[in-house]
């Protein structure tokens, strides 16, 4: 944008000219940059569907083509590094989020005098909400930008490149095993950071709260259905698949050397918690329009 | 395009790989357009060692990546003629199947080696043969053990990339872009960051792997010692353009001549690049290269 006529731009207000002028550019400017994001978002958008297109694709082809190998240890390797390595970080945020539920409601619920209904409250908001959430924002963190880095530095040393000159298809290779190592093991990760909510909950219900351990496990039992697992367990599965496409996109598009795959890594983690939280307040609406 | 066999010495020289007037572009952020080859047009006999050169920012690597299927070209046509191939195929025309078999009758020396970081030295060579074939894995063994005696690196069968120098590196990535028996062979600066003794004992390699597996070799590289070390012939590029291509020979009478002597800016251009001269046509009055002209104004953009 050029500048404005120096006869037009004068400070010292009444100049009309020079205001509208400023007005108007300012539009243009602002303008210019909402396209250029919107024209991002779109490129951004369009990559990642041409990625998970192609990671479905391949995936599909190795399970039922002869032609394709399965690459099961790759599978194997990234499961354990995704899933068992994250363990115990996910253990220490779960039994936390556990005692911090119950702590936070005991109050409040004693105003009604129902202090044991703790049990209700943080098996229902761990096994549906926390559990599946907290597990993909510690994955996001943990796993993510772990994948993210590691495919981006591949790129910066030709590993990939080399991967295509030898007719091996980075998707096929690269992505197929984070993104299905991922999305199983986020589910399993999730039974698990249930259960260990469940129990930080339980554990300060009956030591702090002086809740009968029996009357709370009958409690909990009674207010969870199977619905409530299989919702929180579809939607880690789906949140495990879309942190393991943003690392891997982020990954595979690094470009200027060191700097290029930290900026990957912070993307990966930021992109990842804003998709978990907008999917899942799509998945919440949507159960609930349901009635699941 | 050229003609696919050309007579020279009463013997037929087939011609393996035909670059024909490739022209590849760039876009910078402001949307202004770089032509990086502008019409690059030779042959590659079969069997021979091309040697690319020129300085940097001439193109040369963007050639290679054109010549191996990694960038598209925008103009032009690049086909190759492997063995059993009755037509040359167009690299243009092809789709990411015919790519890949294509990919897999040649083998890639990249710079930096660019060997899979969480793989030993061993699994590196024998993942082409573990995924494009389904021999039993004491075969693929075998073959691994004679690739790495081939580049004198048995002993670090077992090691991590990490725990190479750059030269073992470089030896272990040349094991693997033969591991499938290819008929091409490039090179990506295979002197690169290596010290003399290492990097010629690595041109030793290259030229003993030629003769014993009569591979065609293309290498790109603005080291000069190693150039004419290894070359049958060679292609100077220059902003994009071919400048010249002939034997080793040509290049040498170029080299060595007086300048006094040498007619047109081209050859005083090619003299001052194949000895190393800072003074000549290639450089301004202040000593930068149209290449250091270039970085300098993007980046005061």
């Amino acid at each position: 944008m050029t500048d404005a006529p120096s006869n037009t731009t004068q400070s010292g207000g009444g100049n009309v000219p020079g205001k509208l002028y400023n007005v108007v550019a300012g539009a243009g400017r602002a303008s210019r940059s909402a396209a250029g994001q919107v024209g991002d978002v779109v490129r951004y958008t369009g990559g990642m569907s041409y990625l998970l297109g192609d990671t479905i694709s391949w995936t599909l082809r190795s399970l039922f083509s002869r032609n394709v190998k399965f690459g099961g240890r790759a599978i194997l390797v990234q499961m354990f590094r995704v899933g068992v390595k994250s363990i115990p970080i996910i253990a220490i945020v779960e039994v936390f989020i556990g005692v911090i539920l119950a702590l936070q409601l005991a109050p409040t619920l004693d105003t009604y005098g129902q202090r044991q209904r703790v049990a209700d409250v943080v098996g229902i908001a761990i096994v549906r909400e926390l559990g599946p959430l907290l597990t993909a924002i510690v994955l996001s963190g943990f796993a993510g930008a772990s994948i993210a880095a590691e495919i981006g530095s591949m790129v910066e040393s030709e590993e990939v490149k080399a991967l295509r000159a030898h007719a091996l298809n980075p998707i096929r290779f690269l992505v197929v095993p984070r993104f299905l190592a991922t999305s199983l093991m986020i589910v399993v990760l999730t039974v698990f950071s249930d259960y260990i909510g469940v129990l930080g909950g339980f554990l300060t219900a009956v030591y702090i709260l002086d809740v009968p351990p029996v009357l709370y496990m009958n409690l909990t039992q009674a207010a969870l259905t199977t619905t409530d697992f299989l919702t929180g367990l579809v939607k880690a599965g789906v949140f495990g698949g879309v942190i393991a496409m943003i690392a891997c996109y982020e990954g595979l598009r690094v470009s200027g050397g060191p700097a290029g795959v930290g900026r990957a890594t912070t993307s990966t983690v930021v992109k990842s918690i804003v998709a978990i939280i907008g999917i899942d307040a799509v998945f919440t609406a949507a159960f609930y329009a349901l009635g699941i | 395009m050229a003609e696919h066999a050309a007579t020279t010495d009463n013997n037929i020289r087939q011609v393996a790989i035909s670059a024909d007037g490739v022209v590849k572009t760039f876009f910078n952020a402001e949307g202004e357009e770089f032509r990086v080859l502008d019409g690059v047009t030779f042959d590659i006999y079969r069997g021979e060692t091309l040697v690319v050169m020129g300085g940097s920012g001439c193109g040369k690597s963007t050639l290679l990546n054109c010549l191996i299927g990694e960038y598209a070209v925008d103009g032009g046509h690049i086909r190759f003629k492997t063995k059993g191939m009755t037509e040359p195929t167009d690299l243009c025309s092809m789709d990411e199947a015919e790519m890949n078999r294509l990919r897999m009758r040649f083998g890639i020396l990249f710079q930096s080696g660019a060997l899979f970081n969480s793989m030993t030295v061993g699994e590196n060579i024998s993942l082409p043969l573990i995924e494009h074939s389904y021999v039993d894995p004491s075969i693929i063994d075998i073959v691994v053990t004679l690739k790495l005696q081939q580049v004198k690196m048995l002993p670090h069968r077992d090691k991590m990339p990490s725990q190479l120098s750059g030269g073992q590196k470089k030896r272990a990535g040349l094991a693997r872009a033969t591991a499938l028996d290819p008929e091409i062979l490039f090179y990506d600066e295979p002197s690169a960051g290596l010290d003399p003794v290492t990097s010629a004992a690595i041109d030793e390699l290259m030229m003993d792997l030629s003769k014993k597996l009569e591979v065609t070799s293309v290498v790109v590289t603005h080291e000069m010692d190693s150039a004419f070390r290894i070359a049958d012939r060679m292609v100077m590029l220059e902003k994009g353009r071919v400048l010249k291509i002939g034997p080793r020979s040509e290049f040498e009478v170029i080299r060595d001549a007086d300048p006094a002597t040498l007619s047109g800016v081209d050859e005083q251009l090619m003299h001052q690049f194949l000895n190393g001269y800072s003074d000549g046509p290639l450089t301004d009055a202040e000593g930068l290269s149209e290449f250091e002209k270039l970085i300098n104004a993007d980046s005061r953009a």
